[in-house]
C-alpha cells in the first residue's frame, strides 16, 4: 500500500496540486474543482467527442446502401471479418482509422475503403490489411495504396505476418496518376510481399471479392491463399474486357472463381465455403505457421497507474500556449505511476526516464518546454542509454522548437541538436512517439517525428503539427513583406499586414490540425487521451515481436 | 477385519451406479470385488473401483451383461465364491439363480423358487391372496355370462375396470363409474377386444382412482427370520417409471405402517423368501386401503431412501445373509429417522424420451447428507446400450417438508454439461407444494404437467449465456500457448480504437431465438441488449477454466452467481431460476469440403484412378455424405462420397474401370 504523505498544496499552471513524495512515484493529485481543471477538461472532452463521432461515422463504412448490397450476397462487413478472424475477445490495434478524411472534396473514403490493424490471431500478433467492398467497391485511392503500404512497413519492422482480407476492384481509375507510377504507388505493394516473404514474415491473402488486374497479384503473390467460393474471384481482366479483346463470354465464377483456382490454375490454395470459413482456414494457417514472438515472456507483476487517467483532460487541456508538467501525464499511463528519472535537476526542459508498462521497461522521452542545448544533450545522451539496454522508447511531444537566438547559436544549438537529431535517427530501439500538445519545426525532429521511423505514431487530439505556428508563419511573411515595402519607400497598412498574415493563419490552421495529418497518414491515428496507456502497451508489444539489432551511431559533431 | 465365511471375493453382474454401489459396501466389509464389462464399458467407473474386471462381450446387454453362463465362467476363472446381481439384468433371472447354485457359486438374492413364484404376476397375487395379503377384488373366473359378470361387478363394488384378458395397452378396457353404466361399458370393452385380440374374455377389477404407489422394504435370512424397513412412497412416476421416491411415505400413520409392514413380512414369509426385497402395494388415496401389486426379489434402486431413514446399509445386510448370518437386526431395534427423499436424474429430453451422448462434465452437489450414486464421471459416454439414468440423488432431512427444499438445493448443484437430462424438470417438481404436502398419486406428473413446464429465461438469464460465453473465451486465452499476462493484446479484453467492439449472439433456448447484441466499453462494461429491447450493462468474472465455471456478473444494482458449462456450440446456464440449454447459431456450416467434386446430380471424380467398388445400385436413394464409391490412385484409396440426397439415376462405371479427372461416375436424381 502505498502512503502518501501529503504537504501544503501547490498551484502550477493554474491548477492545484497537493505535492507530495513517495519513492519513485511520481505525479500528483488534482482538484478537481478548481475552474482551470474544469476548463481544460470541459475543452478536451468537445475534442474526444468530435473525434469519437468522427470514427463511429466512419466505421459504417460505404454507408447503408452499399452495407445491404454487400451483405445480401452473403458477405460478412470488413469489421465483422477481422473480429472474426482475432481471437475472440483480444484488441484490435487499428491504425490511420481516419485516413484520407476530407481529401477528396465530396467523394468520402471512409478509412480510405481500407481497414488496417494489428491484432492476435491463433496466439500470434499479425497485421490485418482488409479492403472494404462497401466504400468505393474497395477501389484503391492514393490514400488507400499509402495506408496498405504503411500497414506493410509496420510489418515489416515488427515482424508480424500479414493477412490480406482481399474484396477490391483494384486501382480507382480517375486517380490512376497518384496510384499506379511512382516509387510508394501501387506496385510497391507486391514488392513488400515478395520482400516480407524472403524474410520470413509470412504473406497470406483471403480472397473474398474481387481481385483484378494488379489485385490479381494479391493472391497470387502470398505465400498461401484462401478463396471464397461464389464471392472471390482473380482475374488479369474480367469478363467484359475479356469479351471486348477476344469476344469470348465467360462468366467472372468460371473465368476466375474458387473452384477454376483451386483445382485447375493453383493460384489460391484452399477452397472455403463461406467468409467464414475462410477466416477459420485462416486461423488455421496462422496456428502453424511454427513461429513464436521474439521476446520472451517476462511474468512481470505489474500495477495500473496510482492516479486516475482520467485526469488527463483536465490536466493538459487543448491551449497549447499553456505549458504543463509531462510528468503528471506520465503519472497517468506507466505502471504504478513509477518514474525513475534520469538528470532531473539538469536541461529540465526535456524530462527523461524509465519506467515501465505491462510490466515492460522503457524510456521515456519528454518535453516540458523548449530545447535548449543541455537538454538535446542530455536526450542524446538517455537515447543512447537506452539502445545500450536494448529499452524502447516512447517519445512525448509538446515541443515549439529548439531555443533561438544569439546566446543559444553561440552555444552551439544547432550541433547540439543535430546530435540528438543523430541519436534518434541511428538507434535501433524501437520508439513509439505520441504527440500530446504541439510539434513545431525541428522539435519535431529531435523528438522522432514521423521521418525519425518511430515504428508508431499517435495524435492526441489536441495536438497540432506544422513547420511552425501559424502567428510564427504570419509573422515571417510580413516581416519579408514590410521588408520589400521599406526597399520601395512605402508603408505597409494595417489592413495590407492583415491580408499577407489572415490567410497564412487560416492555412496553418487547417493544415496544422490532427485530422489534416491523420488523413495524409503522417501519423498512426489519433486516440483518447484516456486510451494512452492502452494504445502505446499494445504498440509495444507489436515492436518485440522483432529483434534488436544493435545500434551504431554516425559522428556526433562535438 | 474378519471377512465373512465363504465371501472371500464377489462378482458384481451389473454395471453403472449400483455396481459401483455393492462394491463400496463390499470393500467396507474386507471383502474383494470382480467387476464384468462390455466392450463400451472398459473405462467405466465400476471397472476402475473393482479389484479385478472380466471383459463379457459387445456393448448390447444380450451379448454382455445377460450372458449368464460367460458370468459364471468369470466368476470360476476369478475364484470367486458368489455373484450380485445388482437390479436389472439377471437379477430376477430364476434359472440364472440356478446356474449359480448348480456351480457352487452363492447367488445373493432370494431361492429361484422365491423368484419364479413372484415372477408370473397373476400366480402371486393368488399366492398372496391365499396367504391372507389384501389384493385387489376382482373377478378371473371363467364364467363370461352377462349375469355373472354382473354379479361380480356388484361385489366388487365401483367405480370398477372392465379389462380385456388379452388385453394391453388400454385396448378394451373400460372404466365403470355405477351398475347403470355396466352393460354398456362390458359390450363396448368386448367389442374392442374382440376386434384387436379375437378375444372377448374380460376380467373386472376393482378400478382406484388416483392410487398411490407403496413398497415395503422386506428381509429375509435363512434362518427363516423376517422383518421390514418399512415403507416408500415412489408414486411420482413418468412412463410409469418412478423418478421420485420417499422414505418413508407421506400422510401414512403408525398404525398404517405397521399393516403394510406387516403384510411385507407375509408376502415374504408365504415364498420363503431370503435377502432384500421389496413388496409393491397400490394405495387408495381416499380411505389408504392397500393392495398387493407385486413382489422385485431384488435390491430396488430407490434402496438408499431406506437406509437414510434407518441407518442400515442393505448391501452389507445382503452380504451377511448371503453369507448365512442372521439379519443384523430385529423388527422391535429398526426405527425410523426423519425423512429421506431420492431424485433420479436421467438423460432423457422434455418428453421424458432416452437420449444418449456425452457428459462433457459433470458436477455433483456435496454437503452433509446428501448422497449420490452414479457411475459415470466426466467424460463418460450415456449410450443407447443401458438404462439412461446418469445417477440417484438422494438427500435426508429432519422435516419432512424441508426434505424437498434440500432436494431442491442439492439438483441447483447438481450440474450435467453435453447431454438433455431432467435435472430442472426434477427441480421444478420438488418446489411443487402438492408434492412436498404429500398428495401425491401415479397420475402426479401427468395431471400437474402445465405447471411442471419449465419457464423460459429471463433477460437475466439469457445475459449469462451471452456473457458466460464472452468471458470465457477471453480467459480461455489464458490456455493458448504463449499467452502473456504482460501483453496487453491478451488481456485488454475486445479493446478498439474510438469506437466499440459490437457482437451479436444467436441462441436457441427450448426452441425459441434470442439475439443479444453486445457491445463493450473498451473497459471493462459490456452493454448487452436482448431482442432489441432492454439494454443491461454489466461486467464480470469467470473462474475455473474448466468445462463448468462459475460466473459472476456484476450489475450497476447486483451481483449475481451461477454456474456455466459451455461445449462446441452450447451454453448451459445453471442459475437459481433453473437450468437453461442456449444452442448458439451458426449461419453456415464450416466443414470442408471432400474431395468429391459434384455438379449438379453427379458425383464426379476427384482424379484419375481404377474404380475400386461402386456401393451402391440404380435406384437406391443416398444421403449426403454416404459412400457412393471408392477410387483407388497412386495406390490410395480415395472415398467418394454423396454430396446432396438423391436417388440414384444411373452409374457410368463397372468396379475395374479406369477414370478420368473430374468425369462424373454416377448422376443423383434430386
Amino acid at each position: 500500500m502505498v502512503i502518501l504523505k501529503m504537504s501544503q498544496s501547490v498551484v502550477r499552471n493554474g491548477i492545484r496540486y497537493i505535492s507530495f513524495s513517495k519513492g519513485d512515484i511520481i505525479g500528483s493529485p488534482v482538484n478537481k474543482l478548481c475552474p482551470d481543471y474544469l476548463k481544460n477538461k470541459e475543452a478536451m472532452e468537445v475534442l474526444v467527442k468530435e473525434l469519437k463521432e468522427k470514427t463511429i461515422k466512419i466505421t459504417r463504412g460505404g454507408g447503408d446502401n452499399a452495407i445491404k448490397r454487400h451483405t445480401s450476397k452473403g458477405k460478412l462487413l470488413v469489421r465483422e471479418r477481422i473480429n472474426t478472424l482475432l481471437d475472440p475477445g483480444t484488441p484490435f490495434l487499428e491504425l490511420s482509422q481516419l485516413a484520407g478524411y476530407d481529401m477528396y472534396g465530396a467523394d468520402e473514403v471512409p478509412s480510405a475503403g481500407i481497414i488496417t490493424g494489428i491484432g492476435r490471431i491463433s496466439g500470434k500478433q499479425c497485421v490485418v490489411i482488409a479492403n472494404d467492398a462497401t466504400v468505393k467497391g474497395g477501389t484503391y485511392y492514393p490514400s488507400t495504396v499509402k495506408k496498405h503500404l504503411r500497414a506493410q512497413r509496420i510489418a515489416e519492422e515488427n515482424h508480424l505476418p500479414c493477412i490480406y482480407l482481399v474484396d477490391s476492384g483494384g486501382a480507382n481509375i480517375p486517380h490512376q496518376a497518384s496510384i499506379f507510377a511512382d516509387a510508394d504507388c501501387f506496385g510497391r505493394i507486391f514488392y513488400n510481399q515478395a520482400n516480407m516473404s524472403s524474410s520470413g514474415i509470412p504473406q497470406i491473402a483471403v480472397v473474398m471479392g474481387s481481385c483484378t488486374a494488379g489485385g490479381a497479384y494479391l493472391p497470387s503473390m502470398a505465400d498461401e491463399s484462401i478463396i471464397v467460393k461464389g464471392k472471390g474471384t482473380i482475374f488479369l481482366a474480367g469478363p467484359p474486357l475479356v469479351k471486348a479483346a477476344t469476344g469470348e463470354s465467360v462468366t467472372s465464377e468460371d473465368l476466375g472463381g474458387a473452384e477454376l483456382h483451386c483445382s485447375t490454375s493453383g493460384v489460391t490454395d484452399h477452397f472455403a465455403n463461406s467468409d467464414n470459413h475462410a477466416l477459420q482456414i485462416t486461423r488455421e494457417i496462422i496456428q502453424r505457421l511454427n513461429n513464436i514472438k521474439n521476446k520472451k515472456i517476462n511474468n512481470t507483476n505489474f500495477e495500473l497507474p496510482v492516479w486516475d487517467p482520467k485526469e488527463l483532460y483536465g490536466i493538459t487541456g487543448t491551449n497549447l500556449k499553456k505549458l504543463y508538467d509531462i510528468r503528471e501525464v506520465i503519472a497517468r499511463f506507466v505502471d504504478g505511476s513509477k518514474f525513475f528519472e534520469f538528470k532531473k535537476k539538469y536541461g529540465t526542459s526535456l524530462v527523461t526516464g524509465f519506467a515501465s508498462l505491462f510490466g515492460h521497461t522503457i524510456g521515456i522521452v519528454g518535453n516540458n518546454g523548449v530545447l535548449f542545448s543541455e537538454s538535446a544533450l542530455k536526450g542524446t545522451h538517455f537515447i543512447e542509454l537506452c539502445s545500450q539496454r536494448n529499452i524502447p522508447l516512447i517519445f512525448l511531444q509538446n515541443i515549439t522548437g529548439f531555443m533561438v537566438g544569439r546566446d543559444a547559436e553561440a552555444g552551439g544549438i544547432a550541433k547540439n541538436g543535430a546530435k540528438m537529431v543523430t541519436a534518434v535517427s541511428c538507434t535501433k530501439v524501437p520508439k513509439i512517439t505520441l504527440i500530446v500538445g504541439g510539434s513545431y519545426g525541428a522539435g519535431n525532429y529531435g523528438m522522432c517525428g514521423r521521418a525519425y521511423s518511430p515504428r508508431f505514431l499517435y495524435m492526441w487530439p489536441n495536438a497540432r503539427i506544422s513547420v511552425m505556428g501559424g502567428e510564427q508563419a504570419a509573422g515571417v511573411l510580413t516581416q519579408i513583406a514590410q521588408d520589400q515595402y521599406k526597399r520601395k519607400n512605402k508603408i505597409m497598412t494595417a489592413e495590407e499586414e492583415k491580408k499577407i498574415s489572415e490567410p497564412i493563419i487560416s492555412q496553418f490552421d487547417r493544415e496544422s490540425s490532427p485530422y489534416y495529418s491523420t488523413a495524409r497518414i503522417w501519423d498512426d491515428g489519433i486516440i483518447d487521451p484516456l486510451d494512452t496507456r492502452k494504445v502505446l502497451g499494445l504498440s509495444l508489444s507489436a515492436c518485440y515481436n522483432a529483434p534488436i539489432s544493435d545500434t551504431k551511431y554516425g559522428i556526433f559533431r562535438m | 477385519m474378519a471377512v465373512l465365511s465363504g465371501l472371500k471375493k464377489i462378482l458384481i453382474a451389473n454395471r453403472g451406479e449400483i455396481a459401483c454401489r455393492i462394491i463400496r459396501s463390499a470393500k467396507k466389509l474386507g471383502i474383494k470385488t470382480v467387476a464384468v464389462y462390455s466392450e463400451v464399458d472398459l473405462n467405466s467407473m465400476h471397472v476402475q473401483m473393482a479389484d479385478e474386471a472380466f471383459y463379457i462381450g459387445p456393448a448390447s446387454a444380450q451379448e454382455s451383461y445377460l450372458r449368464g453362463n460367460e458370468i459364471i465362467e468369470v466368476a470360476r476363472k476369478s475364484n470367486t465364491s458368489a455373484i450380485h446381481p445388482g437390479y436389472g439384468f439377471l437379477s430376477e433371472n430364476a434359472e440364472f439363480a440356478e446356474l449359480c447354485a448348480k456351480s457352487g457359486i452363492i447367488f445373493i438374492g432370494p431361492p429361484p423358487s422365491a423368484i419364479r413364484d413372484m415372477g408370473i404376476k397373476s400366480l402371486a397375487k393368488e399366492l398372496m391372496g391365499n396367504a391372507g395379503i389384501p389384493i385387489v377384488p376382482g373377478y378371473h373366473g371363467s364364467d363370461q355370462s352377462n349375469d355373472r359378470l354382473r354379479y361380480e361387478a356388484d361385489k366388487i363394488g365401483y367405480p370398477l375396470m372392465i379389462k380385456a384378458v388379452r388385453g394391453g395397452g388400454g385396448k378394451g378396457m373400460r372404466i365403470v363409474k355405477s351398475g347403470n353404466d355396466f352393460l354398456n361399458g362390458l359390450d363396448s370393452a368386448r367389442r374392442e377386444s374382440l376386434r384387436a385380440f379375437g378375444d372377448e374374455d374380460v376380467l373386472l377389477e376393482r378400478y382406484i382412482e388416483r392410487p398411490r404407489h407403496v413398497e415395503v422394504q422386506v428381509f429375509g435370512d435363512k434362518h427363516g427370520n423376517y422383518v421390514h424397513l418399512f415403507e416408500r412412497d415412489c408414486s411420482i412416476q413418468r412412463r410409469h417409471q418412478k423418478i421420485i421416491e420417499q422414505a418413508p411415505a407421506p400422510l401414512i400413520d403408525d398404525c398404517k405402517r405397521n399393516e403394510l409392514g406387516g403384510a411385507g413380512v407375509s408376502a415374504a414369509r408365504a415364498v420363503n423368501y431370503v435377502g432384500a426385497g421389496t413388496v409393491e402395494f397400490i394405495l387408495d388415496t381416499k380411505d389408504s386401503t392397500f393392495y398387493f401389486m407385486e413382489m422385485n426379489t431384488r435390491l430396488q434402486v430407490e434402496h438408499p431412501v431406506t437406509e437414510m431413514v434407518t441407518g442400515v446399509d442393505l448391501v452389507e445386510w445382503q452380504l451377511r445373509v448371503a453369507a448365512g448370518e442372521p439379519i443384523p437386526l430385529k423388527q422391535e431395534e429398526l426405527k425410523l429417522s426423519g425423512y429421506a427423499v431420492e431424485a433420479r436424474i436421467y438423460a432423457e429430453n422434455q418428453d421424458f424420451m432416452p437420449t444418449a451422448g456425452k457428459i462433457e462434465a459433470i458436477s455433483l452437489p456435496q454437503g452433509e447428507n446428501v448422497r449420490v450414486e452414479t457411475g459415470v464421471t466426466s467424460g463418460d459416454e450415456v449410450t443407447v446400450h443401458y438404462d439412461p439414468m446418469i445417477a440417484k440423488l438422494v438427500v435426508w432431512h429432519p422435516d419432512g417438508k424441508e426434505v424437498f427444499s434440500k432436494m431442491e438445493n442439492a439438483l441447483k448443484n447438481f450440474n450435467i454439461v453435453g447431454i438433455e437430462n431432467n435435472v430442472d424438470f426434477l427441480r421444478t417438481l420438488c418446489s411443487n407444494e402438492k408434492l412436498i404436502d404429500g398428495n401425491v398419486h401415479t397420475g402426479f406428473i401427468e395431471e400437474n404437467r402445465e405447471h411442471l413446464n419449465s419457464s423460459p429465461p429471463t433477460n437475466e438469464v439469457v445475459i449469462q449465456a451471452a456473457m458466460g460465453l464472452i468471458l470465457y473465451e477471453k480467459s480461455s486465452l489464458k490456455l493458448q500457448p504463449g499467452f502473456d499476462k504482460n501483453d496487453p493484446f491478451c488481456t485488454l479484453g475486445p479493446f478498439r480504437i474510438n469506437h466499440n467492439y459490437k457482437r451479436s449472439i444467436k441462441f436457441n433456448c427450448a426452441n425459441k431465438e434470442y439475439t443479444t447484441e453486445i457491445s463493450f466499453d473498451n473497459d471493462e462494461w459490456y452493454h448487452v441488449t436482448i431482442n432489441n429491447q432492454e439494454t443491461v450493462q454489466v461486467r464480470g468474472e469467470i473462474s475455473n477454466n474448466d468445462s463448468l465455471m462459475n460466473l459472476k456478473l456484476f450489475t450497476t444494482k447486483k451481483v449475481k452467481q451461477s454456474k456455466i458449462g459451455i461445449t462446441s456450440d452450447e451454453i448451459y446456464v445453471f442459475c437459481d431460476d433453473g437450468d437453461y440449454k442456449f444452442s448458439l447459431l451458426k449461419d453456415e456450416d464450416l466443414e470442408d469440403d471432400s474431395l468429391s467434386v459434384e455438379k449438379g446430380g453427379e458425383t464426379v471424380s476427384p482424379m484419375p484412378g481404377i474404380i475400386e467398388k461402386i456401393n451402391v445400385k440404380v435406384g437406391d436413394s443416398v444421403k449426403k455424405g454416404d459412400n457412393v464409391a471408392v477410387i483407388i490412385a497412386m495406390k490410395m484409396e480415395y472415398i467418394i462420397k454423396a454430396e446432396k440426397d438423391g436417388k440414384v439415376a444411373s452409374i457410368h462405371f463397372n468396379a475395374g474401370d479406369n477414370v478420368a479427372k473430374n468425369v462424373p461416375i454416377l448422376t443423383l436424381e434430386i
